[in-house]
């Protein structure tokens, strides 16, 4: 009796070889799967470019005093101008401001100095958490006890402490928001390059005698970002939010430059008399950001994450 | 157990030395101490006898010597704006935070548990689907927000709940408490909803979460194949199991509802540590900083501590240890 | 004797969004009182799908589609949900692979022993407890008490099998399913928890159905097989004409490659080629991709043909 093994199957089976896609165009289809997440990228597109266009579309500059007239305080939305007969789409604040080009600048604000805070913590958090995971030892320990020990007081108090000590002004805002948002980077980062570092491309690149720098910056980074990605598109929400409820007790940005949240400060004492609207709307437009980026955010973590590819 | 419990003590501890020195740098070493400590109004003559008066000529390691010294025994200076002692206006306003801060975690348990459950058992269904797309809106809305808007509704335009301060209290063992009268649960309502809304959401999608991946474990289908019926399965199998990661995050996010309910009561007006805080860093009443730096870290140490026994109580693996195998 | 369990025709598919998975697909066997079937295969055969389409634990994109579950005489298949279950763990049970997991960690021993029996007896406590004892001595856990009172992890893997049986016996069922109990211990342990479990049931009367994907454990415990590939059962009959005489060629792939019968040195036979994905089946054969004595008439599957106790399915058999 022939054994099994030595027989040749009989008909061997030939498949076309799968057309290729590029990856950008995967990841583009596998996002747009959810209908949720696309309306979530739309929305956060056109605030983005209000935010961007914001001088050139808003009815009224809020900041040029010239164009402010106190007559028109407080004036309900859909109401006139006394004196020019422009509709004030949503209203006005006390001192005669168009709330509708209130909230176009504050959206600017809001969303600059959200990305600007997510953007610095980022670089900071990834050049630390890489240095820690690839050198271990004491700079590890130490990175990391010093993450745990900030992650383990809440973001609004340690914020808060620094601005009492810091004082007011926009940089300040900044650097308070990138030291309570550096340690989640570079904790991601820490463990995604941890968990590289042990697979075997790593060993190749070191067998062919790569510098260090080469094989952090070209090996060990890309395989880091998918997790970077999704919690820094999260954090931008979260510094956003953050920097709103730091300017609404009085400790953000200075009056000059208000961002959603001081407007929303500023209309909080007309609430109690019904004049809603100075800070309603632009809750409203905040909470369109935060709700925007965090859809898209859900969804980001969905594909990036390698344990649902399918 | 015991070992361990100590071992988490010495650790609190060292936390708590660390964030005095951390606070003490923070005060008296950075810019001039006499500006923090000493009231802004004084003039040289009160400044000079307040460096003597409060060791500030003395070297920094013996300034935190006596800082230390003090701190444990309660003095951490006095208030410039009250003129009493930092400390004791931080326990004076300290438990009207705390139940704000335990009625928000209770209500959050009380309605994002069950949610959550039900979530995680029928995520495809509509009302799966509805409650996840509530938490994502529960942890998107800024909480100071909803606090406006809940105030516009209830108090502006409907008129049934008072939109500020604190209700009537009643002694419970010394502390006075606003839950056990109608008006102290008419101004509590709001302002507890408010802070419960981020923990709801979290609690929202952690326990469905959790209940998804325990859903797909072997020990359910044991427990299925038992013929047990659905609600034991999913009410003590599977309940249990969840119970547990979730608590400790319960606890530890405690300490994060007291810092939120620094928001909460500024918009409320609700009396407490929060709202104090603000107000003494707009009036640079810095001594009291310091105190409620103080007081928050040693709750928070004290915190993290408990949380981190209770879990070992509460898990068996954990508790009782990998016993010797016999076969 | 009337057979304990009959299944006739059974299908079970997987309605998922890439295709249908017929991952049961025309079952059928029948086990007596007393007696003790194998059901061997490999993974993805289905055969661990049979079992819990018989205890009635398929989900969701899961359902059975066709055939008949008989468990004496009643059909499973047509009870409601409701019903099924006041069976399943009382007249049938079923025991898993893993005893680490099956086993829920957070709750006692006890706990997970007694609900099993106040699950289907109105009875006290402690009488369902004592009952427990008594299927812990079966299974041989001298001490049992202190047992009772302990966590799983607290157990060799083992002695967490021994009561995961002891689960499975407590209500005295007719049939046992036990799903490759002895794939994740020692190999000295598998022994014995064979011989045990091979004498509760003869002394008890009930019935086994074994599935496993190691034919040399049939060999030695159970009295009919049935070997499936693909969701269907290829060949089944006794264990000793089966084993000595295969006549489907994927059994004697099978049993060439079990190490034991072979001579040490020289190079394993293999069986060429890999089980075919469950989506792509076609209207052939199943085997045919791997079969050394394929036809042009295996492009049509090939039908179940009973003998007797026999059955094969296949075009171009084994004399």
């Amino acid at each position: 009796m022939s054994s099994l093994a030595d027989r040749e199957p009989a008909a061997p089976v030939v498949e076309p070889a799968p057309a290729v896609q590029s990856p950008w165009r995967r990841f583009a289809a596998d996002f747009a799967e959810s209908r949720l997440a696309l309306f979530g990228l739309a929305l956060l597109v056109s605030l983005l470019m209000v935010a961007i266009l914001a001088p050139v579309i808003s009815p009224q500059n809020p900041y040029d005093l010239a164009q402010l007239d106190v007559m028109d305080s407080k004036l309900p939305p859909g109401e006139h101008s006394s004196t020019t007969n422009k509709p004030y789409w949503l209203g006005t604040d006390d001192q005669g401001r168009d709330m509708l080009s209130g909230i176009f600048y504050g959206l600017r604000i809001s969303l600059a100095v959200g990305i600007a805070s997510t953007a610095c913590a980022l670089a900071i958090g990834l050049l630390l958490g890489l240095a820690a995971a690839y050198f271990g030892g004491w700079l590890d320990t130490l990175v990391m006890r010093l993450a745990d020990i900030q992650l383990s007081f809440p973001a609004i108090l340690i914020a808060l402490i620094l601005l009492a000590v810091l004082g007011q002004g926009i940089d300040k805002i900044i650097i308070a928001l990138v030291t309570v948002q550096w340690a989640y980077y570079a904790r991601t980062v820490r463990s995604a390059a941890l968990v590289e570092r042990q697979k075997e491309y790593i060993e190749a690149a070191r067998g062919l005698g790569l510098s260090r720098a080469r094989i952090v910056v070209r090996h060990l980074l890309p395989n880091c970002l998918p997790p970077l990605i999704v919690v820094a598109t999260v954090q931008v929400a979260h510094a956003i939010a953050l920097e709103a409820t730091l300017s609404f007790l009085g400790l953000g940005l200075p009056i000059t430059e208000p961002s959603l949240g001081l407007l929303i400060a500023n209309g909080f004492q007309y609430l109690l008399s019904g004049k809603y609207w100075i800070s309603f709307y632009p809750g409203l437009a905040l909470l369109l950001t935060i709700v925007a980026i965090n859809l898209v955010a859900d969804q980001l973590r969905d594909v990036l994450n390698p344990r649902l590819r399918r | 157990m015991l070992a361990f419990a100590l071992r988490r003590l010495g650790q609190s501890l060292l936390v708590l030395v660390l964030m005095s020195l951390l606070v003490f740098l923070g005060v008296y070493a950075i810019g001039n101490p006499i500006d923090l400590l000493v009231n802004p109004q004084a003039d040289d003559v009160e400044r000079a006898r307040a460096t003597v008066a409060l060791g500030l000529d003395q070297p920094i390691l013996a300034q935190y010597v006596t800082f230390l010294k003090r701190a444990a025994s309660g003095d951490l200076g006095r208030s410039f704006v009250y003129n009493i002692p930092a400390i004791q206006l931080i326990l004076e306003r300290l438990p009207a935070t705390l139940e704000l801060a335990f009625s928000a975690t209770f209500l959050a348990v009380l309605v994002g548990i069950p949610l959550g459950l039900l979530a995680g058992l029928k995520p495809e269904s509509f009302i799966g689907r509805s409650i996840m797309a509530g938490s994502i809106l529960g942890f998107s809305l800024p909480t100071f927000w909803v606090g406006l808007v809940l105030i516009m509704v209830f108090s502006v335009q409907l008129g049934w709940l008072p939109p500020n301060g604190r209700g009537e209290t009643v002694l419970l063992f010394g502390v006075p408490v606003s839950f056990l009268t109608r008006d102290g649960l008419a101004h509590l309502a709001m302002p507890a909803a408010n802070l419960a809304l981020f923990k709801l959401a979290l609690m929202i999608r952690l326990t469905r979460a959790g209940t998804r991946e325990a859903m797909l474990q072997d020990y359910v289908k044991f427990a299925r194949a038992k013929g047990l019926a659905s609600r034991r399965v999913i009410g003590v199998h599977v309940l249990k199991n969840i119970l547990i990661p979730i608590v400790t995050v319960i606890g530890l996010e405690l300490g994060s509802v007291i810092a939120f309910a620094i928001v909460t009561e500024s918009i409320f007006a609700w009396p407490g540590t929060g709202k104090l805080l603000i107000d003494s860093i707009n009036q640079l009443d810095r001594p009291v900083i310091v105190a409620y730096l103080m007081v928050i870290v040693a709750i928070f140490v004290t915190i993290n501590f408990v949380v981190d026994v209770l879990y070992s109580l509460l898990d068996p693996r954990v508790r009782l240890g990998g016993a010797a195998a016999t076969a | 004797m009337t057979a304990v369990l009959d299944v006739e025709g059974l299908r079970m598919h997987f309605f998922t969004k890439a295709g249908v998975v017929r991952a049961v697909d025309d079952v059928s066997f029948r086990v007596e009182r007393r007696g003790i079937l194998g059901l061997v295969g490999e993974s993805g055969s289905g055969k661990s799908m049979t079992g819990y389409s018989i205890m009635g634990l398929v989900d969701p994109p899961g359902r059975i589609v066709g055939g008949r579950i008989l468990l004496n005489g009643r059909d499973l298949a047509s009870l409601e949900p409701e019903a099924w279950r006041r069976l399943r763990g009382d007249r049938i049970a079923m025991i898993f692979q893993d005893p680490m997991m099956t086993l829920n960690p957070v709750l006692r021993i006890d706990t997970q022993m007694v609900e099993a029996v106040l699950a289907h007896h109105d009875v006290s406590r402690d009488s369902a407890l004592a009952r427990c004892r008594e299927a812990l001595a079966q299974v041989g856990i001298a001490s049992p008490d202190e047992r009772l009172r302990a966590y799983p992890h607290q157990f060799s893997g083992g002695m967490r099998q021994r009561v995961a049986i002891a689960i499975a016996i407590v209500n005295k069922p007719d049939l046992i399913i036990a799903d490759e109990p002895t794939t994740a211990l020692d190999v000295t342990i598998q022994g014995q928890i064979l011989f045990e479990m091979q004498k509760l049931c003869r002394e008890s009367g009930t019935a086994l159905l074994w599935i496993t994907h190691d034919l040399s454990v049939i060999a030695g415990l159970a009295d009919h097989v049935c070997v499936m590939y693909a969701g269907r059962i290829v060949e089944s009959g006794s264990v000793d004409e089966v084993l000595d005489r295969p006549r489907h060629p994927y059994t004697r792939g099978l049993i060439e490659s079990v190490p034991s019968r072979n001579e040490p040195g020289r190079p394993l036979p293999q069986l060429a080629g890999m089980t075919p994905s469950l989506l792509a089946l076609g209207a052939s054969c199943a085997f045919r991709e791997r079969c050394s004595r394929a036809l042009e008439a295996c492009a049509e599957a090939p039908v179940a043909e009973w003998s007797g106790e026999r059955s094969l399915r296949c075009r171009n058999p084994l004399p």
